[in-house]
């Protein structure tokens, strides 16, 4: 038997609300199947499960704001139901009072309720059945300051999501029911999440600026034989088969990880340890302020188009508020791209525990000096903040040579 | 489709791809990035909705024809008629 906890979604998450059940006591989970939604400052997080076996009890309620580690179910995992203390001799004298004090809870288990959904913990009347959809930010947003219940509004976004547009107009249509389970903020202050929202990136980049020695480097990469191949790859395609030059930016920099591998890690304990998946964060900006960085899991292992789709769904969960929690914490490195309405370069903080971020400034056309001639070419400064206790700016610099040199051969991407 | 029924359909499409804008406080001249904020991501998604909505092709070279309602009905009206 194990204990599911809120998990923690990045060094800046306290708590997280409570607001859907995927799973029923019952039934059988694999090791990352998403079985909860919390709503974070971060948007609603999809929430893996990180063992198999079979849910036996809910424990938390859905709209219960609980903290990081509160645990929100139990799990058989199917290795100590059975009659395991007596089966399984003790190892040594030490670990036999461990084994006879973890047994008994298992062992005088009832079997597990069927109708345990709701416990008396809270005040809160019970959510609708089914719980809350998908909605966004700002749609939830609204919904909270007007006091209406989510779930009592038709989603239009994708996979039925609730959308602003369907709040305002559930809103127009008639009174709004109120839900007297969310107190609705004073009116006139709206964007409390975004609030909670700014207070994290600040717990975040404060830990990052007084714990990461960082040093930074700057290169120009001429992108004009990116933008061709790109522009000529498009020309043939209808609009949903286009790619970006961010995905070729993405993919350039995964491959060129290959160069200084230990630029990819989480340095969550000594020694530090490169990660050998790349999990490479995207940083999202949100049209209402903040940001968010999920991550494209396995990048590694994507070609190009693997990446365009990759990055076309992580931006579109992002904007409807699905992202799942393996995609916020297990993030290895981060890109920053500032687009191409940015200014010319970005100089970035590390997103902690990572150890690097690499920083894609707009694409311009520049004056470039090519065979000793001077012409227009279509140029982009990528930067690099890395993190001096496990590289170096040899290092980094090769990194970002590499960046450069798999760009000027965009068919191999 | 008249304009206004094909302004209808852009904006239905726009707030698709970008669901934290609110439908009634786009204006006819807002930019699309420079106003509304979509990034580049969210223009592709925009203009392959339009593509599946219409039809039409939209290569690249006309993206700026799309830069804001106003200019994207324009075009949209021009295209569909052509």
């Amino acid at each position: 038997m194990s204990v599911f906890a809120m998990p923690s979604l990045g060094a800046d998450m306290e708590a997280g609300t409570l607001v859907q059940w995927l799973v029923n006591p019952g039934d059988r989970v694999t090791r990352g199947d998403v079985v909860a939604v919390v709503e974070t400052q971060k948007g609603a997080i999809e929430i893996e499960i990180f063992e198999t076996g079979e849910i036996a009890e809910l424990l938390a309620d859905l709209g219960q704001t609980l903290p990081v580690g509160a645990p929100l179910a139990r799990l058989a995992t199917g290795e100590d139901e059975a009659p395991l203390a007596v089966a399984k001799p003790a190892a040594g004298p030490t670990a036999a009072p461990a084994a006879a004090s973890a047994a008994p809870p298992s062992a005088t288990e009832p079997p597990a309720p069927v109708e345990v959904a709701v416990l008396p913990l809270s005040a809160v009347p019970p959510a609708p059945v089914g719980g809350v959809v998908a909605a966004s930010p700002a749609a939830r947003t609204r919904a909270a300051e007007a006091g209406l219940a989510l779930a009592a509004v038709s989603g239009t976004g994708p996979q039925g999501a609730v959308l602003l547009g369907d709040v305002e107009r559930h809103l127009a249509a008639g009174p709004a029911p109120v839900a007297d389970t969310v107190a609705a903020p004073p009116k006139g202050k709206p964007r409390l999440d975004m609030a909670e929202m700014r207070r994290a990136i600040a717990a975040a980049m404060t830990r990052a600026k007084r714990e990461i020695p960082h040093y930074y480097l700057t290169h120009e990469i001429d992108l004009q034989a990116a933008q061709d191949w790109l522009a000529a790859t498009n020309a043939s395609r209808t609009p949903d088969r286009r790619l970006l030059m961010g995905a070729l930016l993405v993919r350039a920099t995964v491959r060129a990880l290959a160069k200084a591998p230990e630029l990819n890690g989480r340095f969550e304990a000594e020694p530090y340890a490169p990660s050998g998946p790349v999990h490479c964060g995207l940083a999202v900006a949100l049209r209402g302020g903040g940001l968010i960085a999920p991550a494209i899991l396995d990048a590694a292992e994507k070609g190009v188009e693997a990446i365009m789709e990759a990055m076309r769904d992580l931006v579109t969960r992002t904007r409807a508020g699905r992202l799942r929690n393996s995609e916020l914490t297990q993030g290895t490195i981060t890109i920053s791209s500032l687009g191409e309405t940015g200014v010319d370069a970005l100089t970035g903080v590390i997103y902690p525990p990572q150890v690097a971020l690499v920083g894609f400034g707009a694409p311009r056309v520049r004056p470039m000096v090519r065979d000793g001639r001077i012409e227009p070419r279509l140029a982009i400064t990528v930067s690099l903040a890395a993190d001096h206790r496990v590289s170096d700016g040899r290092r980094g610099a090769a990194f970002l040579a590499a960046i450069d040199q798999i760009l000027q051969e965009p068919e191999t991407l | 489709m008249t304009p206004a029924d094909i302004r209808t359909a852009f904006v239905d499409d726009l707030v698709m791809v970008a669901p934290d804008l609110d439908p009634g406080a786009i204006g006819d001249h807002d930019h699309l990035q420079e106003d509304l904020g979509l990034d580049s991501m969210d223009f592709l998604n925009l203009v392959a909705a339009l593509h599946k909505r219409f039809g039409l092709p939209i290569p690249e070279a006309d993206y700026p024809r799309l830069a804001t309602p106003s200019k994207a009905v324009a075009y949209l009206t021009e295209m569909l008629a052509a």
